[in-house]
């Protein structure tokens, strides 16, 4: 009770560090093809330059500067017209040349800023610098025989790396999930990062410190590392925040250091502090020319960016009238924003026949995402193409088939890449909305079951239902259900006029 | 006369119209190294040999079998009428800080003794497409820390041709011996802080630092990567412009490559000097340094003799109808060693730091199971004093606490200097100025031994060179003559940036003035 207390007399106060590396098709300085690390065999993907050789220079992949400055753009920064790489000196073995290629004093873009919606409504964060450098390679730890040696793999050496630096201008847990979701979904729209936490191509270090509230001095940061998902970056946050607090409410005092995230044990474990920390002896990289970007340059980037995720947003509710939640969903991928205006377009192709944008949400929402989760395909990969579920949902209007039906229809096409009427035809799922044929069935029902038509007769209204349902699975299900409903009501109000009620 | 007293130039045109083969030539100059360089440098050299004393030792690692394959493919395409290139035969040699695919590539250095490249240099590969034929790699100071040849970890170090008690200059100073004892017509060099100028100088050949950005510096190991130039080593002007015409240009792998075209440097090399404005400077006549006690400025004039071959050259000129423009101020030459101490420094600590025994190069043979120590005993063990001092300056300099009131005031010194050679050579100026012209080094080559260790003399020895490295502006220098004690006089002419047509159409305007001279017929007595 009294922590909970203590918990609401401070503030937290909250800057990420983000590393994102670019999907450029070749390295940062050199030609070498960038690959999966996680799967490709080691040092496949190097050549002199990325291995650190004697003699080799670096030259600077224009892709990747694009790519920077589509993400630099979409956080609204100012570009800087000279940018100066850096040397970054320090030694370990996934550091080929002893020095990393970086940007310090002049980083390529400064003072953006991310907006992104939170339960508590719009948040604005603000965007210290965005620069370029390079990756470095990967260790693995071995103990074999009773020996223990290190394995150096420099595939990811020299891939080129996106660093976003943000202030420090969140103030818990939640926020911090919510503003790194949402850079992920921006690098995913600008087709710059794939947003994988697991495989480390996006990395997030956040640094905390806690203060107490209504005081505007910062206390000690503390960088959490070894964060692999959401889930662990939102839980080490909280736990980071407590346990500063918990400190300084013992009398002690937090350290400035770097923490590890131990998942297992749900906890931060330090790794250094501040006096172990390295003297990078950063000066300008002297194999470099200063990078200097041509406003024209900027210009055609920002022109061809995409529309972006908190504008799709607000335009989704408006043009389509979905709910704040709904356009959420649709608008979290790209692919997926696009595949529901798809459909929506398709279906406007032929305006006779009506089905509403929230339908389509609802079919995308529900249907196809159980689909695509259940058998673990994205959504670009699926067989059905948006005119493919326009139709099926055109059919489901017109009454051609019903919603069950539907669903069915649906997941065979999912299965087998079919058209809709092709399957339809196929097993003849066709729905019946033939009068004469309906009125048989109901006859047949009704004369079937004498004691339910009494008991309606007398007063009970709810056997009508039950009723429904008898004809309904006389038919198959292929009835039209409107059409049933009201041959059925015919009838039996006839019956009860006959009776006198 | 033999085959390997034969200009590049001249020797390409004979092979060219197959009046004498490439195997020939190559062989001539083979039996030449057989003569006179005796056993190359290597690392285990502590027992002294008397006949070390009577030969060159310009080699660390002789490919005569690599050579002889380049030399019949030549023959092979003279003989089926193609043309190899403007170099076609000439046998060269490469100063070893040059990555050479399939051969050791060593910077003079126990820590890359082992080292073999898996790439060719562009300057190396652009003269063998051009028909040269590399000899093979000669010695320099470690990674070219040193203006003697005295520090490479490859004993015993190159001696002075013209007088095998003294040494070479450096660091390019295997390559300045080489190409005066005959041992191949050319050498790639390189010239951080006159490292190819000053060797020329001691030797009596011609060498030429470009612009720089002029020659790509891909696959050369870097010392100061942004005052480094790799540039040529020659007989004389025309084979220096001759290899300026093939290694020179843009090249994709080098961002700080100057995108510019390539003149044919040969081509107007004898229009003369009439009308063009050669100056004299008297900060070029005189050491200005930092007395270390008192921290004032001390000055020491140059020996007459040094002053007096600038002054006659510049006579030759004036007679040639150049104007002859004194008293030119150049008031930050004093800061060029100081500065260069600092940036250099900052850079090559950076730049050695790959060197860690963990992918390649020396390792140390003990055991370790703590990572900061494998790096600290190999490196230990691996680097010779001149490397380890420069890595300890450079640390010191450019710690954060530091690098303002060092790195970056030198930075800003660096860019006065810069701003001495763009007054004096703008066309709109007071000066306007198409070259200065000043003596390449203070003295003549020194004695072995003498000043080896002694770091800040041996520095001063490039007061009259660095200013054109931080300034990145081109400098050639040329043999003027010689001193009472015997040894060759370099004078130097520093021109703006890819000015090196100019600079060279000077050069050999004096060179042919004084082709008459008596000093000209001499030749390095080597027995
Ligand atoms: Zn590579």
């Amino acid at each position: 009770m009294e922590f909970q207390n203590a918990l609401t007399a401070f503030e937290s106060v909250i800057g990420l560090e983000v590393h994102a590396e670019l999907e450029t098709k070749s390295k940062m300085f050199c030609s070498c093809p960038v690959v999966d690390s996680t799967v490709s065999n080691p040092n496949v993907a190097v050549c002199p330059v990325c291995t650190g050789m004697p003699g080799v220079l670096p030259v600077v992949n224009q892709r990747a500067v694009e790519y920077a400055l589509r993400v630099a753009l979409a956080l609204e920064c100012e570009i800087a017209e000279t940018s100066i790489f850096a040397r970054k000196n320090y030694f370990y073995p996934d550091l080929p040349k002893g020095y990393q290629i970086s940007q310090y004093e002049q980083p390529l873009a400064r003072n953006g800023r991310l907006k992104f919606q939170t339960a508590d409504g719009e948040r604005e964060i603000r965007i210290r610098r965005v620069h370029l450098e390079e990756d470095t390679g990967k260790l693995t730890h071995v103990h074999r025989d009773e020996e223990t040696f290190s394995l150096v793999d420099l595939n990811r050496a020299g891939v080129p790396l996106l660093e976003i630096v943000s202030e420090p201008d969140l103030r818990s847990a939640v926020e911090v999930r919510a503003f790194a979701a949402s850079l992920r979904t921006i690098l995913r729209y600008l087709k710059v990062n794939s947003g994988d936490l697991e495989k480390g191509v996006l990395r997030v270090e956040p640094n905390i410190s806690v203060r107490t509230l209504g005081s505007s001095e910062l206390g000690t940061r503390v960088e959490v590392k070894n964060l692999n998902s959401f889930r662990a970056l939102e839980r080490s946050v909280d736990f980071e925040i407590k346990r500063q607090i918990a400190e300084i409410q013992t009398g002690r005092q937090v350290i400035q250091q770097t923490v590890g995230w131990d998942e297992n044990l749900g906890m931060t474990v330090p790794q250094r502090t501040k006096e172990e920390e390295d003297d990078y002896r950063y000066f300008p990289e002297p194999d470099l020319p200063p990078l200097v970007i041509e406003p024209e340059w900027i210009d055609s980037i920002r022109e061809a960016l995409p529309e972006l995720p908190d504008a799709k947003l607000h335009r989704f509710i408006q043009q389509y009238s979905l709910s704040e939640y709904d356009a959420d969903v649709l608008v979290a991928e790209r692919s997926i924003a696009d595949y529901f205006e798809g459909t929506v377009a398709a279906l406007a192709e032929t305006p006779q026949v009506e089905v509403s944008p929230k339908t389509v949400a609802n079919w995308i929402t529900g249907e196809l995402f159980g689909l695509l989760n259940h058998h673990g395909v994205a959504i670009e990969q699926a067989a059905i193409t948006p005119q493919d579920l326009a139709s099926l949902l055109q059919m489901v209007s017109q009454g051609v088939i019903n919603q069950n039906t539907a669903k069915i229809v649906l997941a065979e096409m999912f299965a087998s890449g079919k058209p809709a009427t092709e399957i339809i035809t196929e097993r003849g799922l066709t729905q019946i909305s033939d009068r004469s044929f309906i009125t048989d069935l109901v006859d047949q029902v009704l004369s079937a079951n004498p004691e339910q038509v009494d008991e309606y007769v007398h007063g009970k209204d709810s056997i009508a239902r039950w009723l429904f349902g008898q004809v309904m699975r006389s038919a198959k299900g292929q009835a039209n259900p409107q059409v049933v409903q009201t041959e059925l009501d015919k009838r039996l109000s006839a019956l009860r006029a006959a009776e006198g009620h | 006369m033999q085959i390997y007293e034969l200009p590049a130039d001249m020797l390409a045109r004979l092979i060219r119209t197959r009046e004498i083969s490439a195997v020939e030539a190559l062989e001539s100059v083979l039996g030449r190294i057989a003569e006179v360089d005796g056993r190359p440098g290597s690392l285990n050299s502590s027992d002294d040999d008397p006949e070390d004393n009577e030969r060159v030792h310009a080699f660390i690692n002789l490919t005569p079998d690599r050579a002889r394959i380049q030399a019949e493919e030549i023959d092979r395409r003279t003989a089926a009428g193609e043309d190899p290139g403007p170099l076609a035969g000439v046998p060269f040699t490469v100063k070893d800080i040059f990555c050479v695919k399939d051969t050791p590539s060593t910077a003079g250095s126990k820590i890359l003794a082992n080292f073999v490249a898996p790439y060719t240099a562009t300057p190396v590969s652009r003269m063998e497409a051009a028909g040269g034929v590399m000899l093979g790699k000669v010695n320099l100071d470690e990674f070219t820390y040193g203006s003697s040849n005295e520090s490479s970890a490859f004993q015993p170090s190159p001696r002075n041709p013209w007088d095998l008690t003294r040494v070479p200059g450096g660091s390019s100073g295997g390559s300045a011996a080489a190409v005066a004892a005959g041992e191949g017509m050319l050498s790639l060099g390189t010239d951080t802080a006159g490292s190819i100028r000053q060797p020329a100088a001691f030797c009596g050949v011609v060498g030429m630092k470009p612009t720089y950005g002029r020659v790509s510096r891909y696959g050369l190991i870097a010392f100061g990567s942004s005052l480094d130039c790799p540039g040529p080593v020659a007989g004389n002007v025309t084979d220096a412009a001759l290899m300026m015409n093939t290694i020179a240009g843009p090249d994709k792998r080098d961002g700080t490559a100057a995108n510019m075209p390539v003149p044919d440097y040969t081509k107007d090399l004898k229009v003369g000097v009439r009308g063009m404005r050669i100056g004299l400077s008297s900060e070029y006549f005189r050491i200005t340094y930092f007395d270390p006690v008192t921290g004032e400025f001390d000055q020491q004039p140059i020996p007459e003799e040094i002053e007096s071959a600038v002054l006659s050259a510049a006579g030759y000129l004036a007679q040639m109808g150049a104007d002859i423009v004194e008293d030119v101020p150049m008031p930050h030459t004093k800061y060029g060693v100081p500065v260069y101490f600092v940036v250099s420094r900052v850079e090559a600590a950076s730049n050695l730091h790959r060197y860690d025994g963990v992918k390649y190069g020396y390792r140390t043979p003990d055991s370790v199971d703590y990572l900061p120590e494998l790096y600290r005993k190999s490196r230990a063990e691996g680097f010779g004093v001149q490397s380890k001092l420069r890595i300890l300056m450079g640390m010191y300099v450019s710690a954060a606490q530091y690098s303002e009131q060092y790195y970056n005031r030198a930075l800003r010194v660096r860019t006065l200097i810069r701003n001495d050679y763009e007054e004096i050579f703008d066309p709109e100026g007071e000066h306007r100025l198409d070259a200065l012209l000043t003596p390449t080094t203070p003295t003549t080559a020194f004695p072995i031994g003498e000043v080896y260790g002694d770091s800040v003399l041996m520095q001063y020895a490039d007061q009259f060179t660095v200013p054109a490295n931080h300034a990145g502006v081109p400098g050639l220098s040329i043999p003027a003559g010689f001193a009472g004690d015997g040894l060759p006089i370099g004078v130097q002419l520093l021109g703006p940036d890819f000015s090196e047509a100019k600079l060279l159409q000077i050069g050999m305007a004096y060179e042919m003035a004084t082709q008459g001279e008596e000093w000209r017929r001499q030749i390095p007595r080597i027995e």
